[in-house]
């Protein structure tokens, strides 16, 4: 035992994920050495969230498979492990696209996540910037095998800006560590066990703190909502630009993104990076403060800097953004140089589309699909 | 003590797991309520093995009355110097605390316990790190069952190697077995692990064979979690060889054929027994018990009983068999802890033994409905095995 301690634990540890070889540094998670990679080969995360100590390991979304468990073990390892919560060895070989076991195993999780998830995202003020959305679009299955009534719970309000609607939770705990973490005292966590767990404050509390309202950005679905902008607007009817000002709370960063429409700031929130996590600022997260977020609505309390670099590859990118970073392309890397191949462009040849959307400049109206003359 | 990782604190705790339960298993129960200091006893001598000061006994909240019983046996020890302050002049300090649960399965895994020692909801901790290296406190932590730690008395007495010389192969030692069911005389009995299935079931020192003249069905050999056998797979292996009462004979064939000696459970079903019916039962109780912590176990054990109720009452499908295998098998190894495991194998083994009864009931409705188990559909013949 003494002896391994004593063995030189090389400075960076190599890691192989899905065929494409990096270092990095020892201690870091496999979730996080496949987002240095990008692309397709980073598993979801649904309840890992990298600014919140002790989070993850709970949806089960990130399984990957362990070929190998390090240059000194290289045995595979028999159960897929939570990629979130497991740290990376020297040598360590992993799959996750190239895995049918991962991707099986996901798609069953997807299916057990939607199982009591009300499927109306028409009506749900999430749109368009929920991940399960998009993780039901990736890595789902076209239908459900789920033939019983739904769970559900009354709305509730928790405190005066933020919504509970507890049927839309897929309980990743992420802001009962925001309560536990950011906020002075905590009076919000879970009830219940098993499919009746819920979200609750203790005794129908409100909360009140300075930081409650990180709680809506980290969740990942609509089960949290900004009650200052609920049904005002869908995210991708809005324009999203990257904003400052001198905050007076020290442990606001101050720095935001407005949604607007025109010139009306319709909410305010953080500023997320490609995995929809808040940013980070010097090392330090960006998390803002209730009255950043609640209560400047007026576009003369922010000094604008410009358009928001929308990069996440949701169903938020479609809203036409000028700053659009698409996702790397990673798929040549993992098949070894063999890339896939476009066989046909139906938009080459179709004689039913009259409009290709692709080339539209901006979301489709009936005007777009006026018979023009010939 | 080498299995104790290097924290740099120096508090270490000992903790007794006392939360027994999972169905058919009563044996803890029994222990604690005759021979209470027989596990005192042995925590004393664990505790100083440990270097821990300070041991707690997690006790299932429903003994609520063992608390008593414990409670009364830890003030006689302390009362003739064995626990407190410089036991008998040997400068070692030790105290005992029983801490009752308030009612949840999941508590009796090792990290939803100690969470729920440390006055927080009963989740499973993500593992790694192993309580032995952060547990309570985020201290070294040892967690064992109570006759586990009970076992240490004789241990010590009789020296290791004396104790190992009871049963055999790896299978040392003697063991507790709670049986219950369709049996002439439910209990606990001690064994040593040399007998066979047959004479257990059927000899008067024992089970004392079938209640009212019935056959033997099936049975679950080591509490609710583990696969249920079908009578000839439980007499005999796949082999066809006589199965006996210890670790590796009962696991003998794997899942496929085999099963578990768990935790000791006992459950033995007749003829006029449904297993659907049973299953669903069993389903009902891991829904109800999870945690509601990793996405499979919560959806999934929800999902399964719902269907398993279908096919009960004469709603099921054809197709529900398939679905319910496809669910357990995306349960099974895909969660935190291994109640979602304890959750697809029943019903993983009840389909693999028993499809066709599923089968009748998807194909019977009406008597599925009038609960009109006339099993004599089921798997003929059913093996008769020669009395004791
Ligand atoms: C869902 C679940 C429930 C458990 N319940 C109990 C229990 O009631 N009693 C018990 O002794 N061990 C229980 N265990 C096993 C413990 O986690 C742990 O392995 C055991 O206390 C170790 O003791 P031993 O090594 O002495 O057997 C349970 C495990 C799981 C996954
Ligand atoms: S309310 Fe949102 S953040 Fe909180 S547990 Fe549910 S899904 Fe997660
Ligand atoms: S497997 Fe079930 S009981 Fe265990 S942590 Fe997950 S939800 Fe909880
Ligand atoms: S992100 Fe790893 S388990 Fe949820």
């Amino acid at each position: 035992m003494a002896d391994e301690v004593k063995k030189e634990v090389p400075a960076r540890f190599k890691v192989t994920i899905d065929n494409i070889t990096i270092e990095v540094a020892p201690g870091t998670t496999i979730l996080n050495a496949a987002r240095q990679i990008g692309g397709d080969v980073t598993p979801p995360a649904m309840c890992y969230y990298s600014k919140l100590q002790g989070s993850g390991g709970k949806c089960r979304t990130c399984l990957v498979e362990v070929e190998a468990g390090s240059a000194a073990d290289p045995r595979p390892m028999p159960k897929l492990v939570a990629s979130c919560r497991t740290a990376v060895m020297d040598g360590m070989v992993l799959k996750n696209i190239t895995s049918e076991r991962v991707l099986d195993a996901r798609a069953g999780v997807v299916e057990f996540l939607l199982l009591n998830h009300p499927l109306d995202c028409p009506i749900c003020d999430q749109a368009g910037e929920c991940h399960l959305q998009d993780l039901g679009y990736e890595h789902g299955k076209e239908g459900t095998r789920y033939e019983f009534k739904r769970r559900t719970f009354e709305k509730e309000d928790i405190g005066p800006y933020i919504q509970l609607h507890m049927t839309r939770c897929i309980l990743c705990y992420r802001c009962t560590y925001v309560a536990d973490q950011l906020t002075d005292n905590r009076v919000h966590g879970v009830l219940e066990r098993r499919d009746h767990a819920e979200i609750s404050t203790y005794i129908s509390k409100a909360i009140d703190s300075d930081f409650s309202g990180n709680m809506i950005d980290v969740c990942p679905v609509g089960a949290l909502t900004d009650k200052t902008f609920r049904f005002k607007n869908r995210v991708w009817f809005t324009k999203p630009v990257d904003a400052h000002r001198d905050c007076e709370n020290p442990k606001c960063c101050g720095k935001v993104t407005l949604w607007q429409r025109g010139d009306d700031v319709l909410r305010v929130t953080a500023r997320k990076d490609q995995w929809g996590e808040v940013q980070s600022f010097d090392g330090k997260p960006g998390w803002i403060c209730n009255t950043c977020r609640f209560d400047k609505k007026h576009s003369n309390d922010w000094v604008v800097e410009g358009p928001t670099k929308v990069s996440r590859h949701s169903v938020i990118s479609q809203g036409h953004y000028i700053d659009m970073q698409m996702p790397k392309e990673i798929m040549p890397e993992v098949m070894g140089g063999r890339a896939p191949k476009l066989l046909m462009d139906i938009q080459d040849i179709s004689e039913v589309n009259s409009v290709d959307i692709g080339l539209l400049p901006g979301p489709a109206t009936s005007k777009t699909f006026e018979k023009k003359e010939q | 003590m080498e299995f104790f990782g290097k924290t740099g604190r120096s508090a270490r705790y000992l903790v007794v797991n006392a939360d027994e339960s999972e169905p058919g298993t009563f044996k803890d129960r029994y222990l604690m309520e005759f021979i209470p200091h027989l596990l005192i006893e042995g925590m004393i001598t664990a505790s100083y093995a440990l270097g821990s000061k300070c041991s707690y006994i997690y006790i299932r909240g429903e003994y609520a009355w063992i608390v008593d019983i414990l409670e009364q046996a830890i003030a006689e020890a302390k009362n003739n110097g064995w626990l407190g302050k410089n036991i008998l002049g040997t400068g070692y300090d030790l105290e005992i605390y029983v801490q009752r649960g308030a009612g949840a399965y999941i508590c009796g895994e090792e990290t939803a316990l100690l969470e729920s020692l440390e006055g927080k909801r009963g989740n499973p901790r993500i593992k790694p790190p192993f309580p032995a290296v952060r547990g309570l406190w985020d201290c070294p932590t040892v967690v064992n069952n109570v006759e586990t730690i009970a076992a240490v008395v004789p241990i010590i007495n009789e020296g290791g190697e004396e104790y190992a010389k009871i049963g055999v192969g790896k299978s040392t030692g003697t063991k507790l077995i709670s049986a219950c069911g369709n049996i002439k005389k439910p209990g606990v009995y001690e064994i040593d692990m040399t007998i066979s299935v047959e004479e257990f079931i059927y000899s008067d020192e024992y089970c004392g064979g079938m209640a009212n003249g019935r056959k033997l069905k099936a049975c679950i050999p080591g509490g609710s979690s583990v696969p249920i056998l079908p009578a000839n797979l439980l007499l005999k292996t796949a082999k066809g060889e006589t199965r006996y009462m210890n670790y590796e004979s009962l696991a003998d064939g794997g899942f496929a054929t085999g099963s578990m000696m768990g935790s000791g459970g006992f459950i033995v079903i007749d003829d006029s027994q449904c297993i659907v019916r049973h299953t669903y039962t069993l389903a009902r109780f891991y829904r109800h018990e999870s945690c509601g912590q990793c996405s499979p176990c919560r959806e999934g054990t929800g999902w399964m009983e719902k269907i398993l109720w279908n096919l009960e009452t004469g709603k099921g499908k054809m197709g529900d068999i398939d679905l319910l295998w496809d669910i357990q098998r995306k349960i099974e190894g895909n969660t935190i802890c291994p109640l979602g495991d304890a959750a697809a194998w029943p019903v993983a083994a009840a389909i693999r033994h028993f499809r066709d009864e599923f089968e009748w009931h998807v194909t019977n409705p009406d008597d599925a409905q009038r609960r009109n188990y006339g099993i004599g559909h089921y798997a003929n013949p059913i093996p008769v095995p020669v009395t004791a």
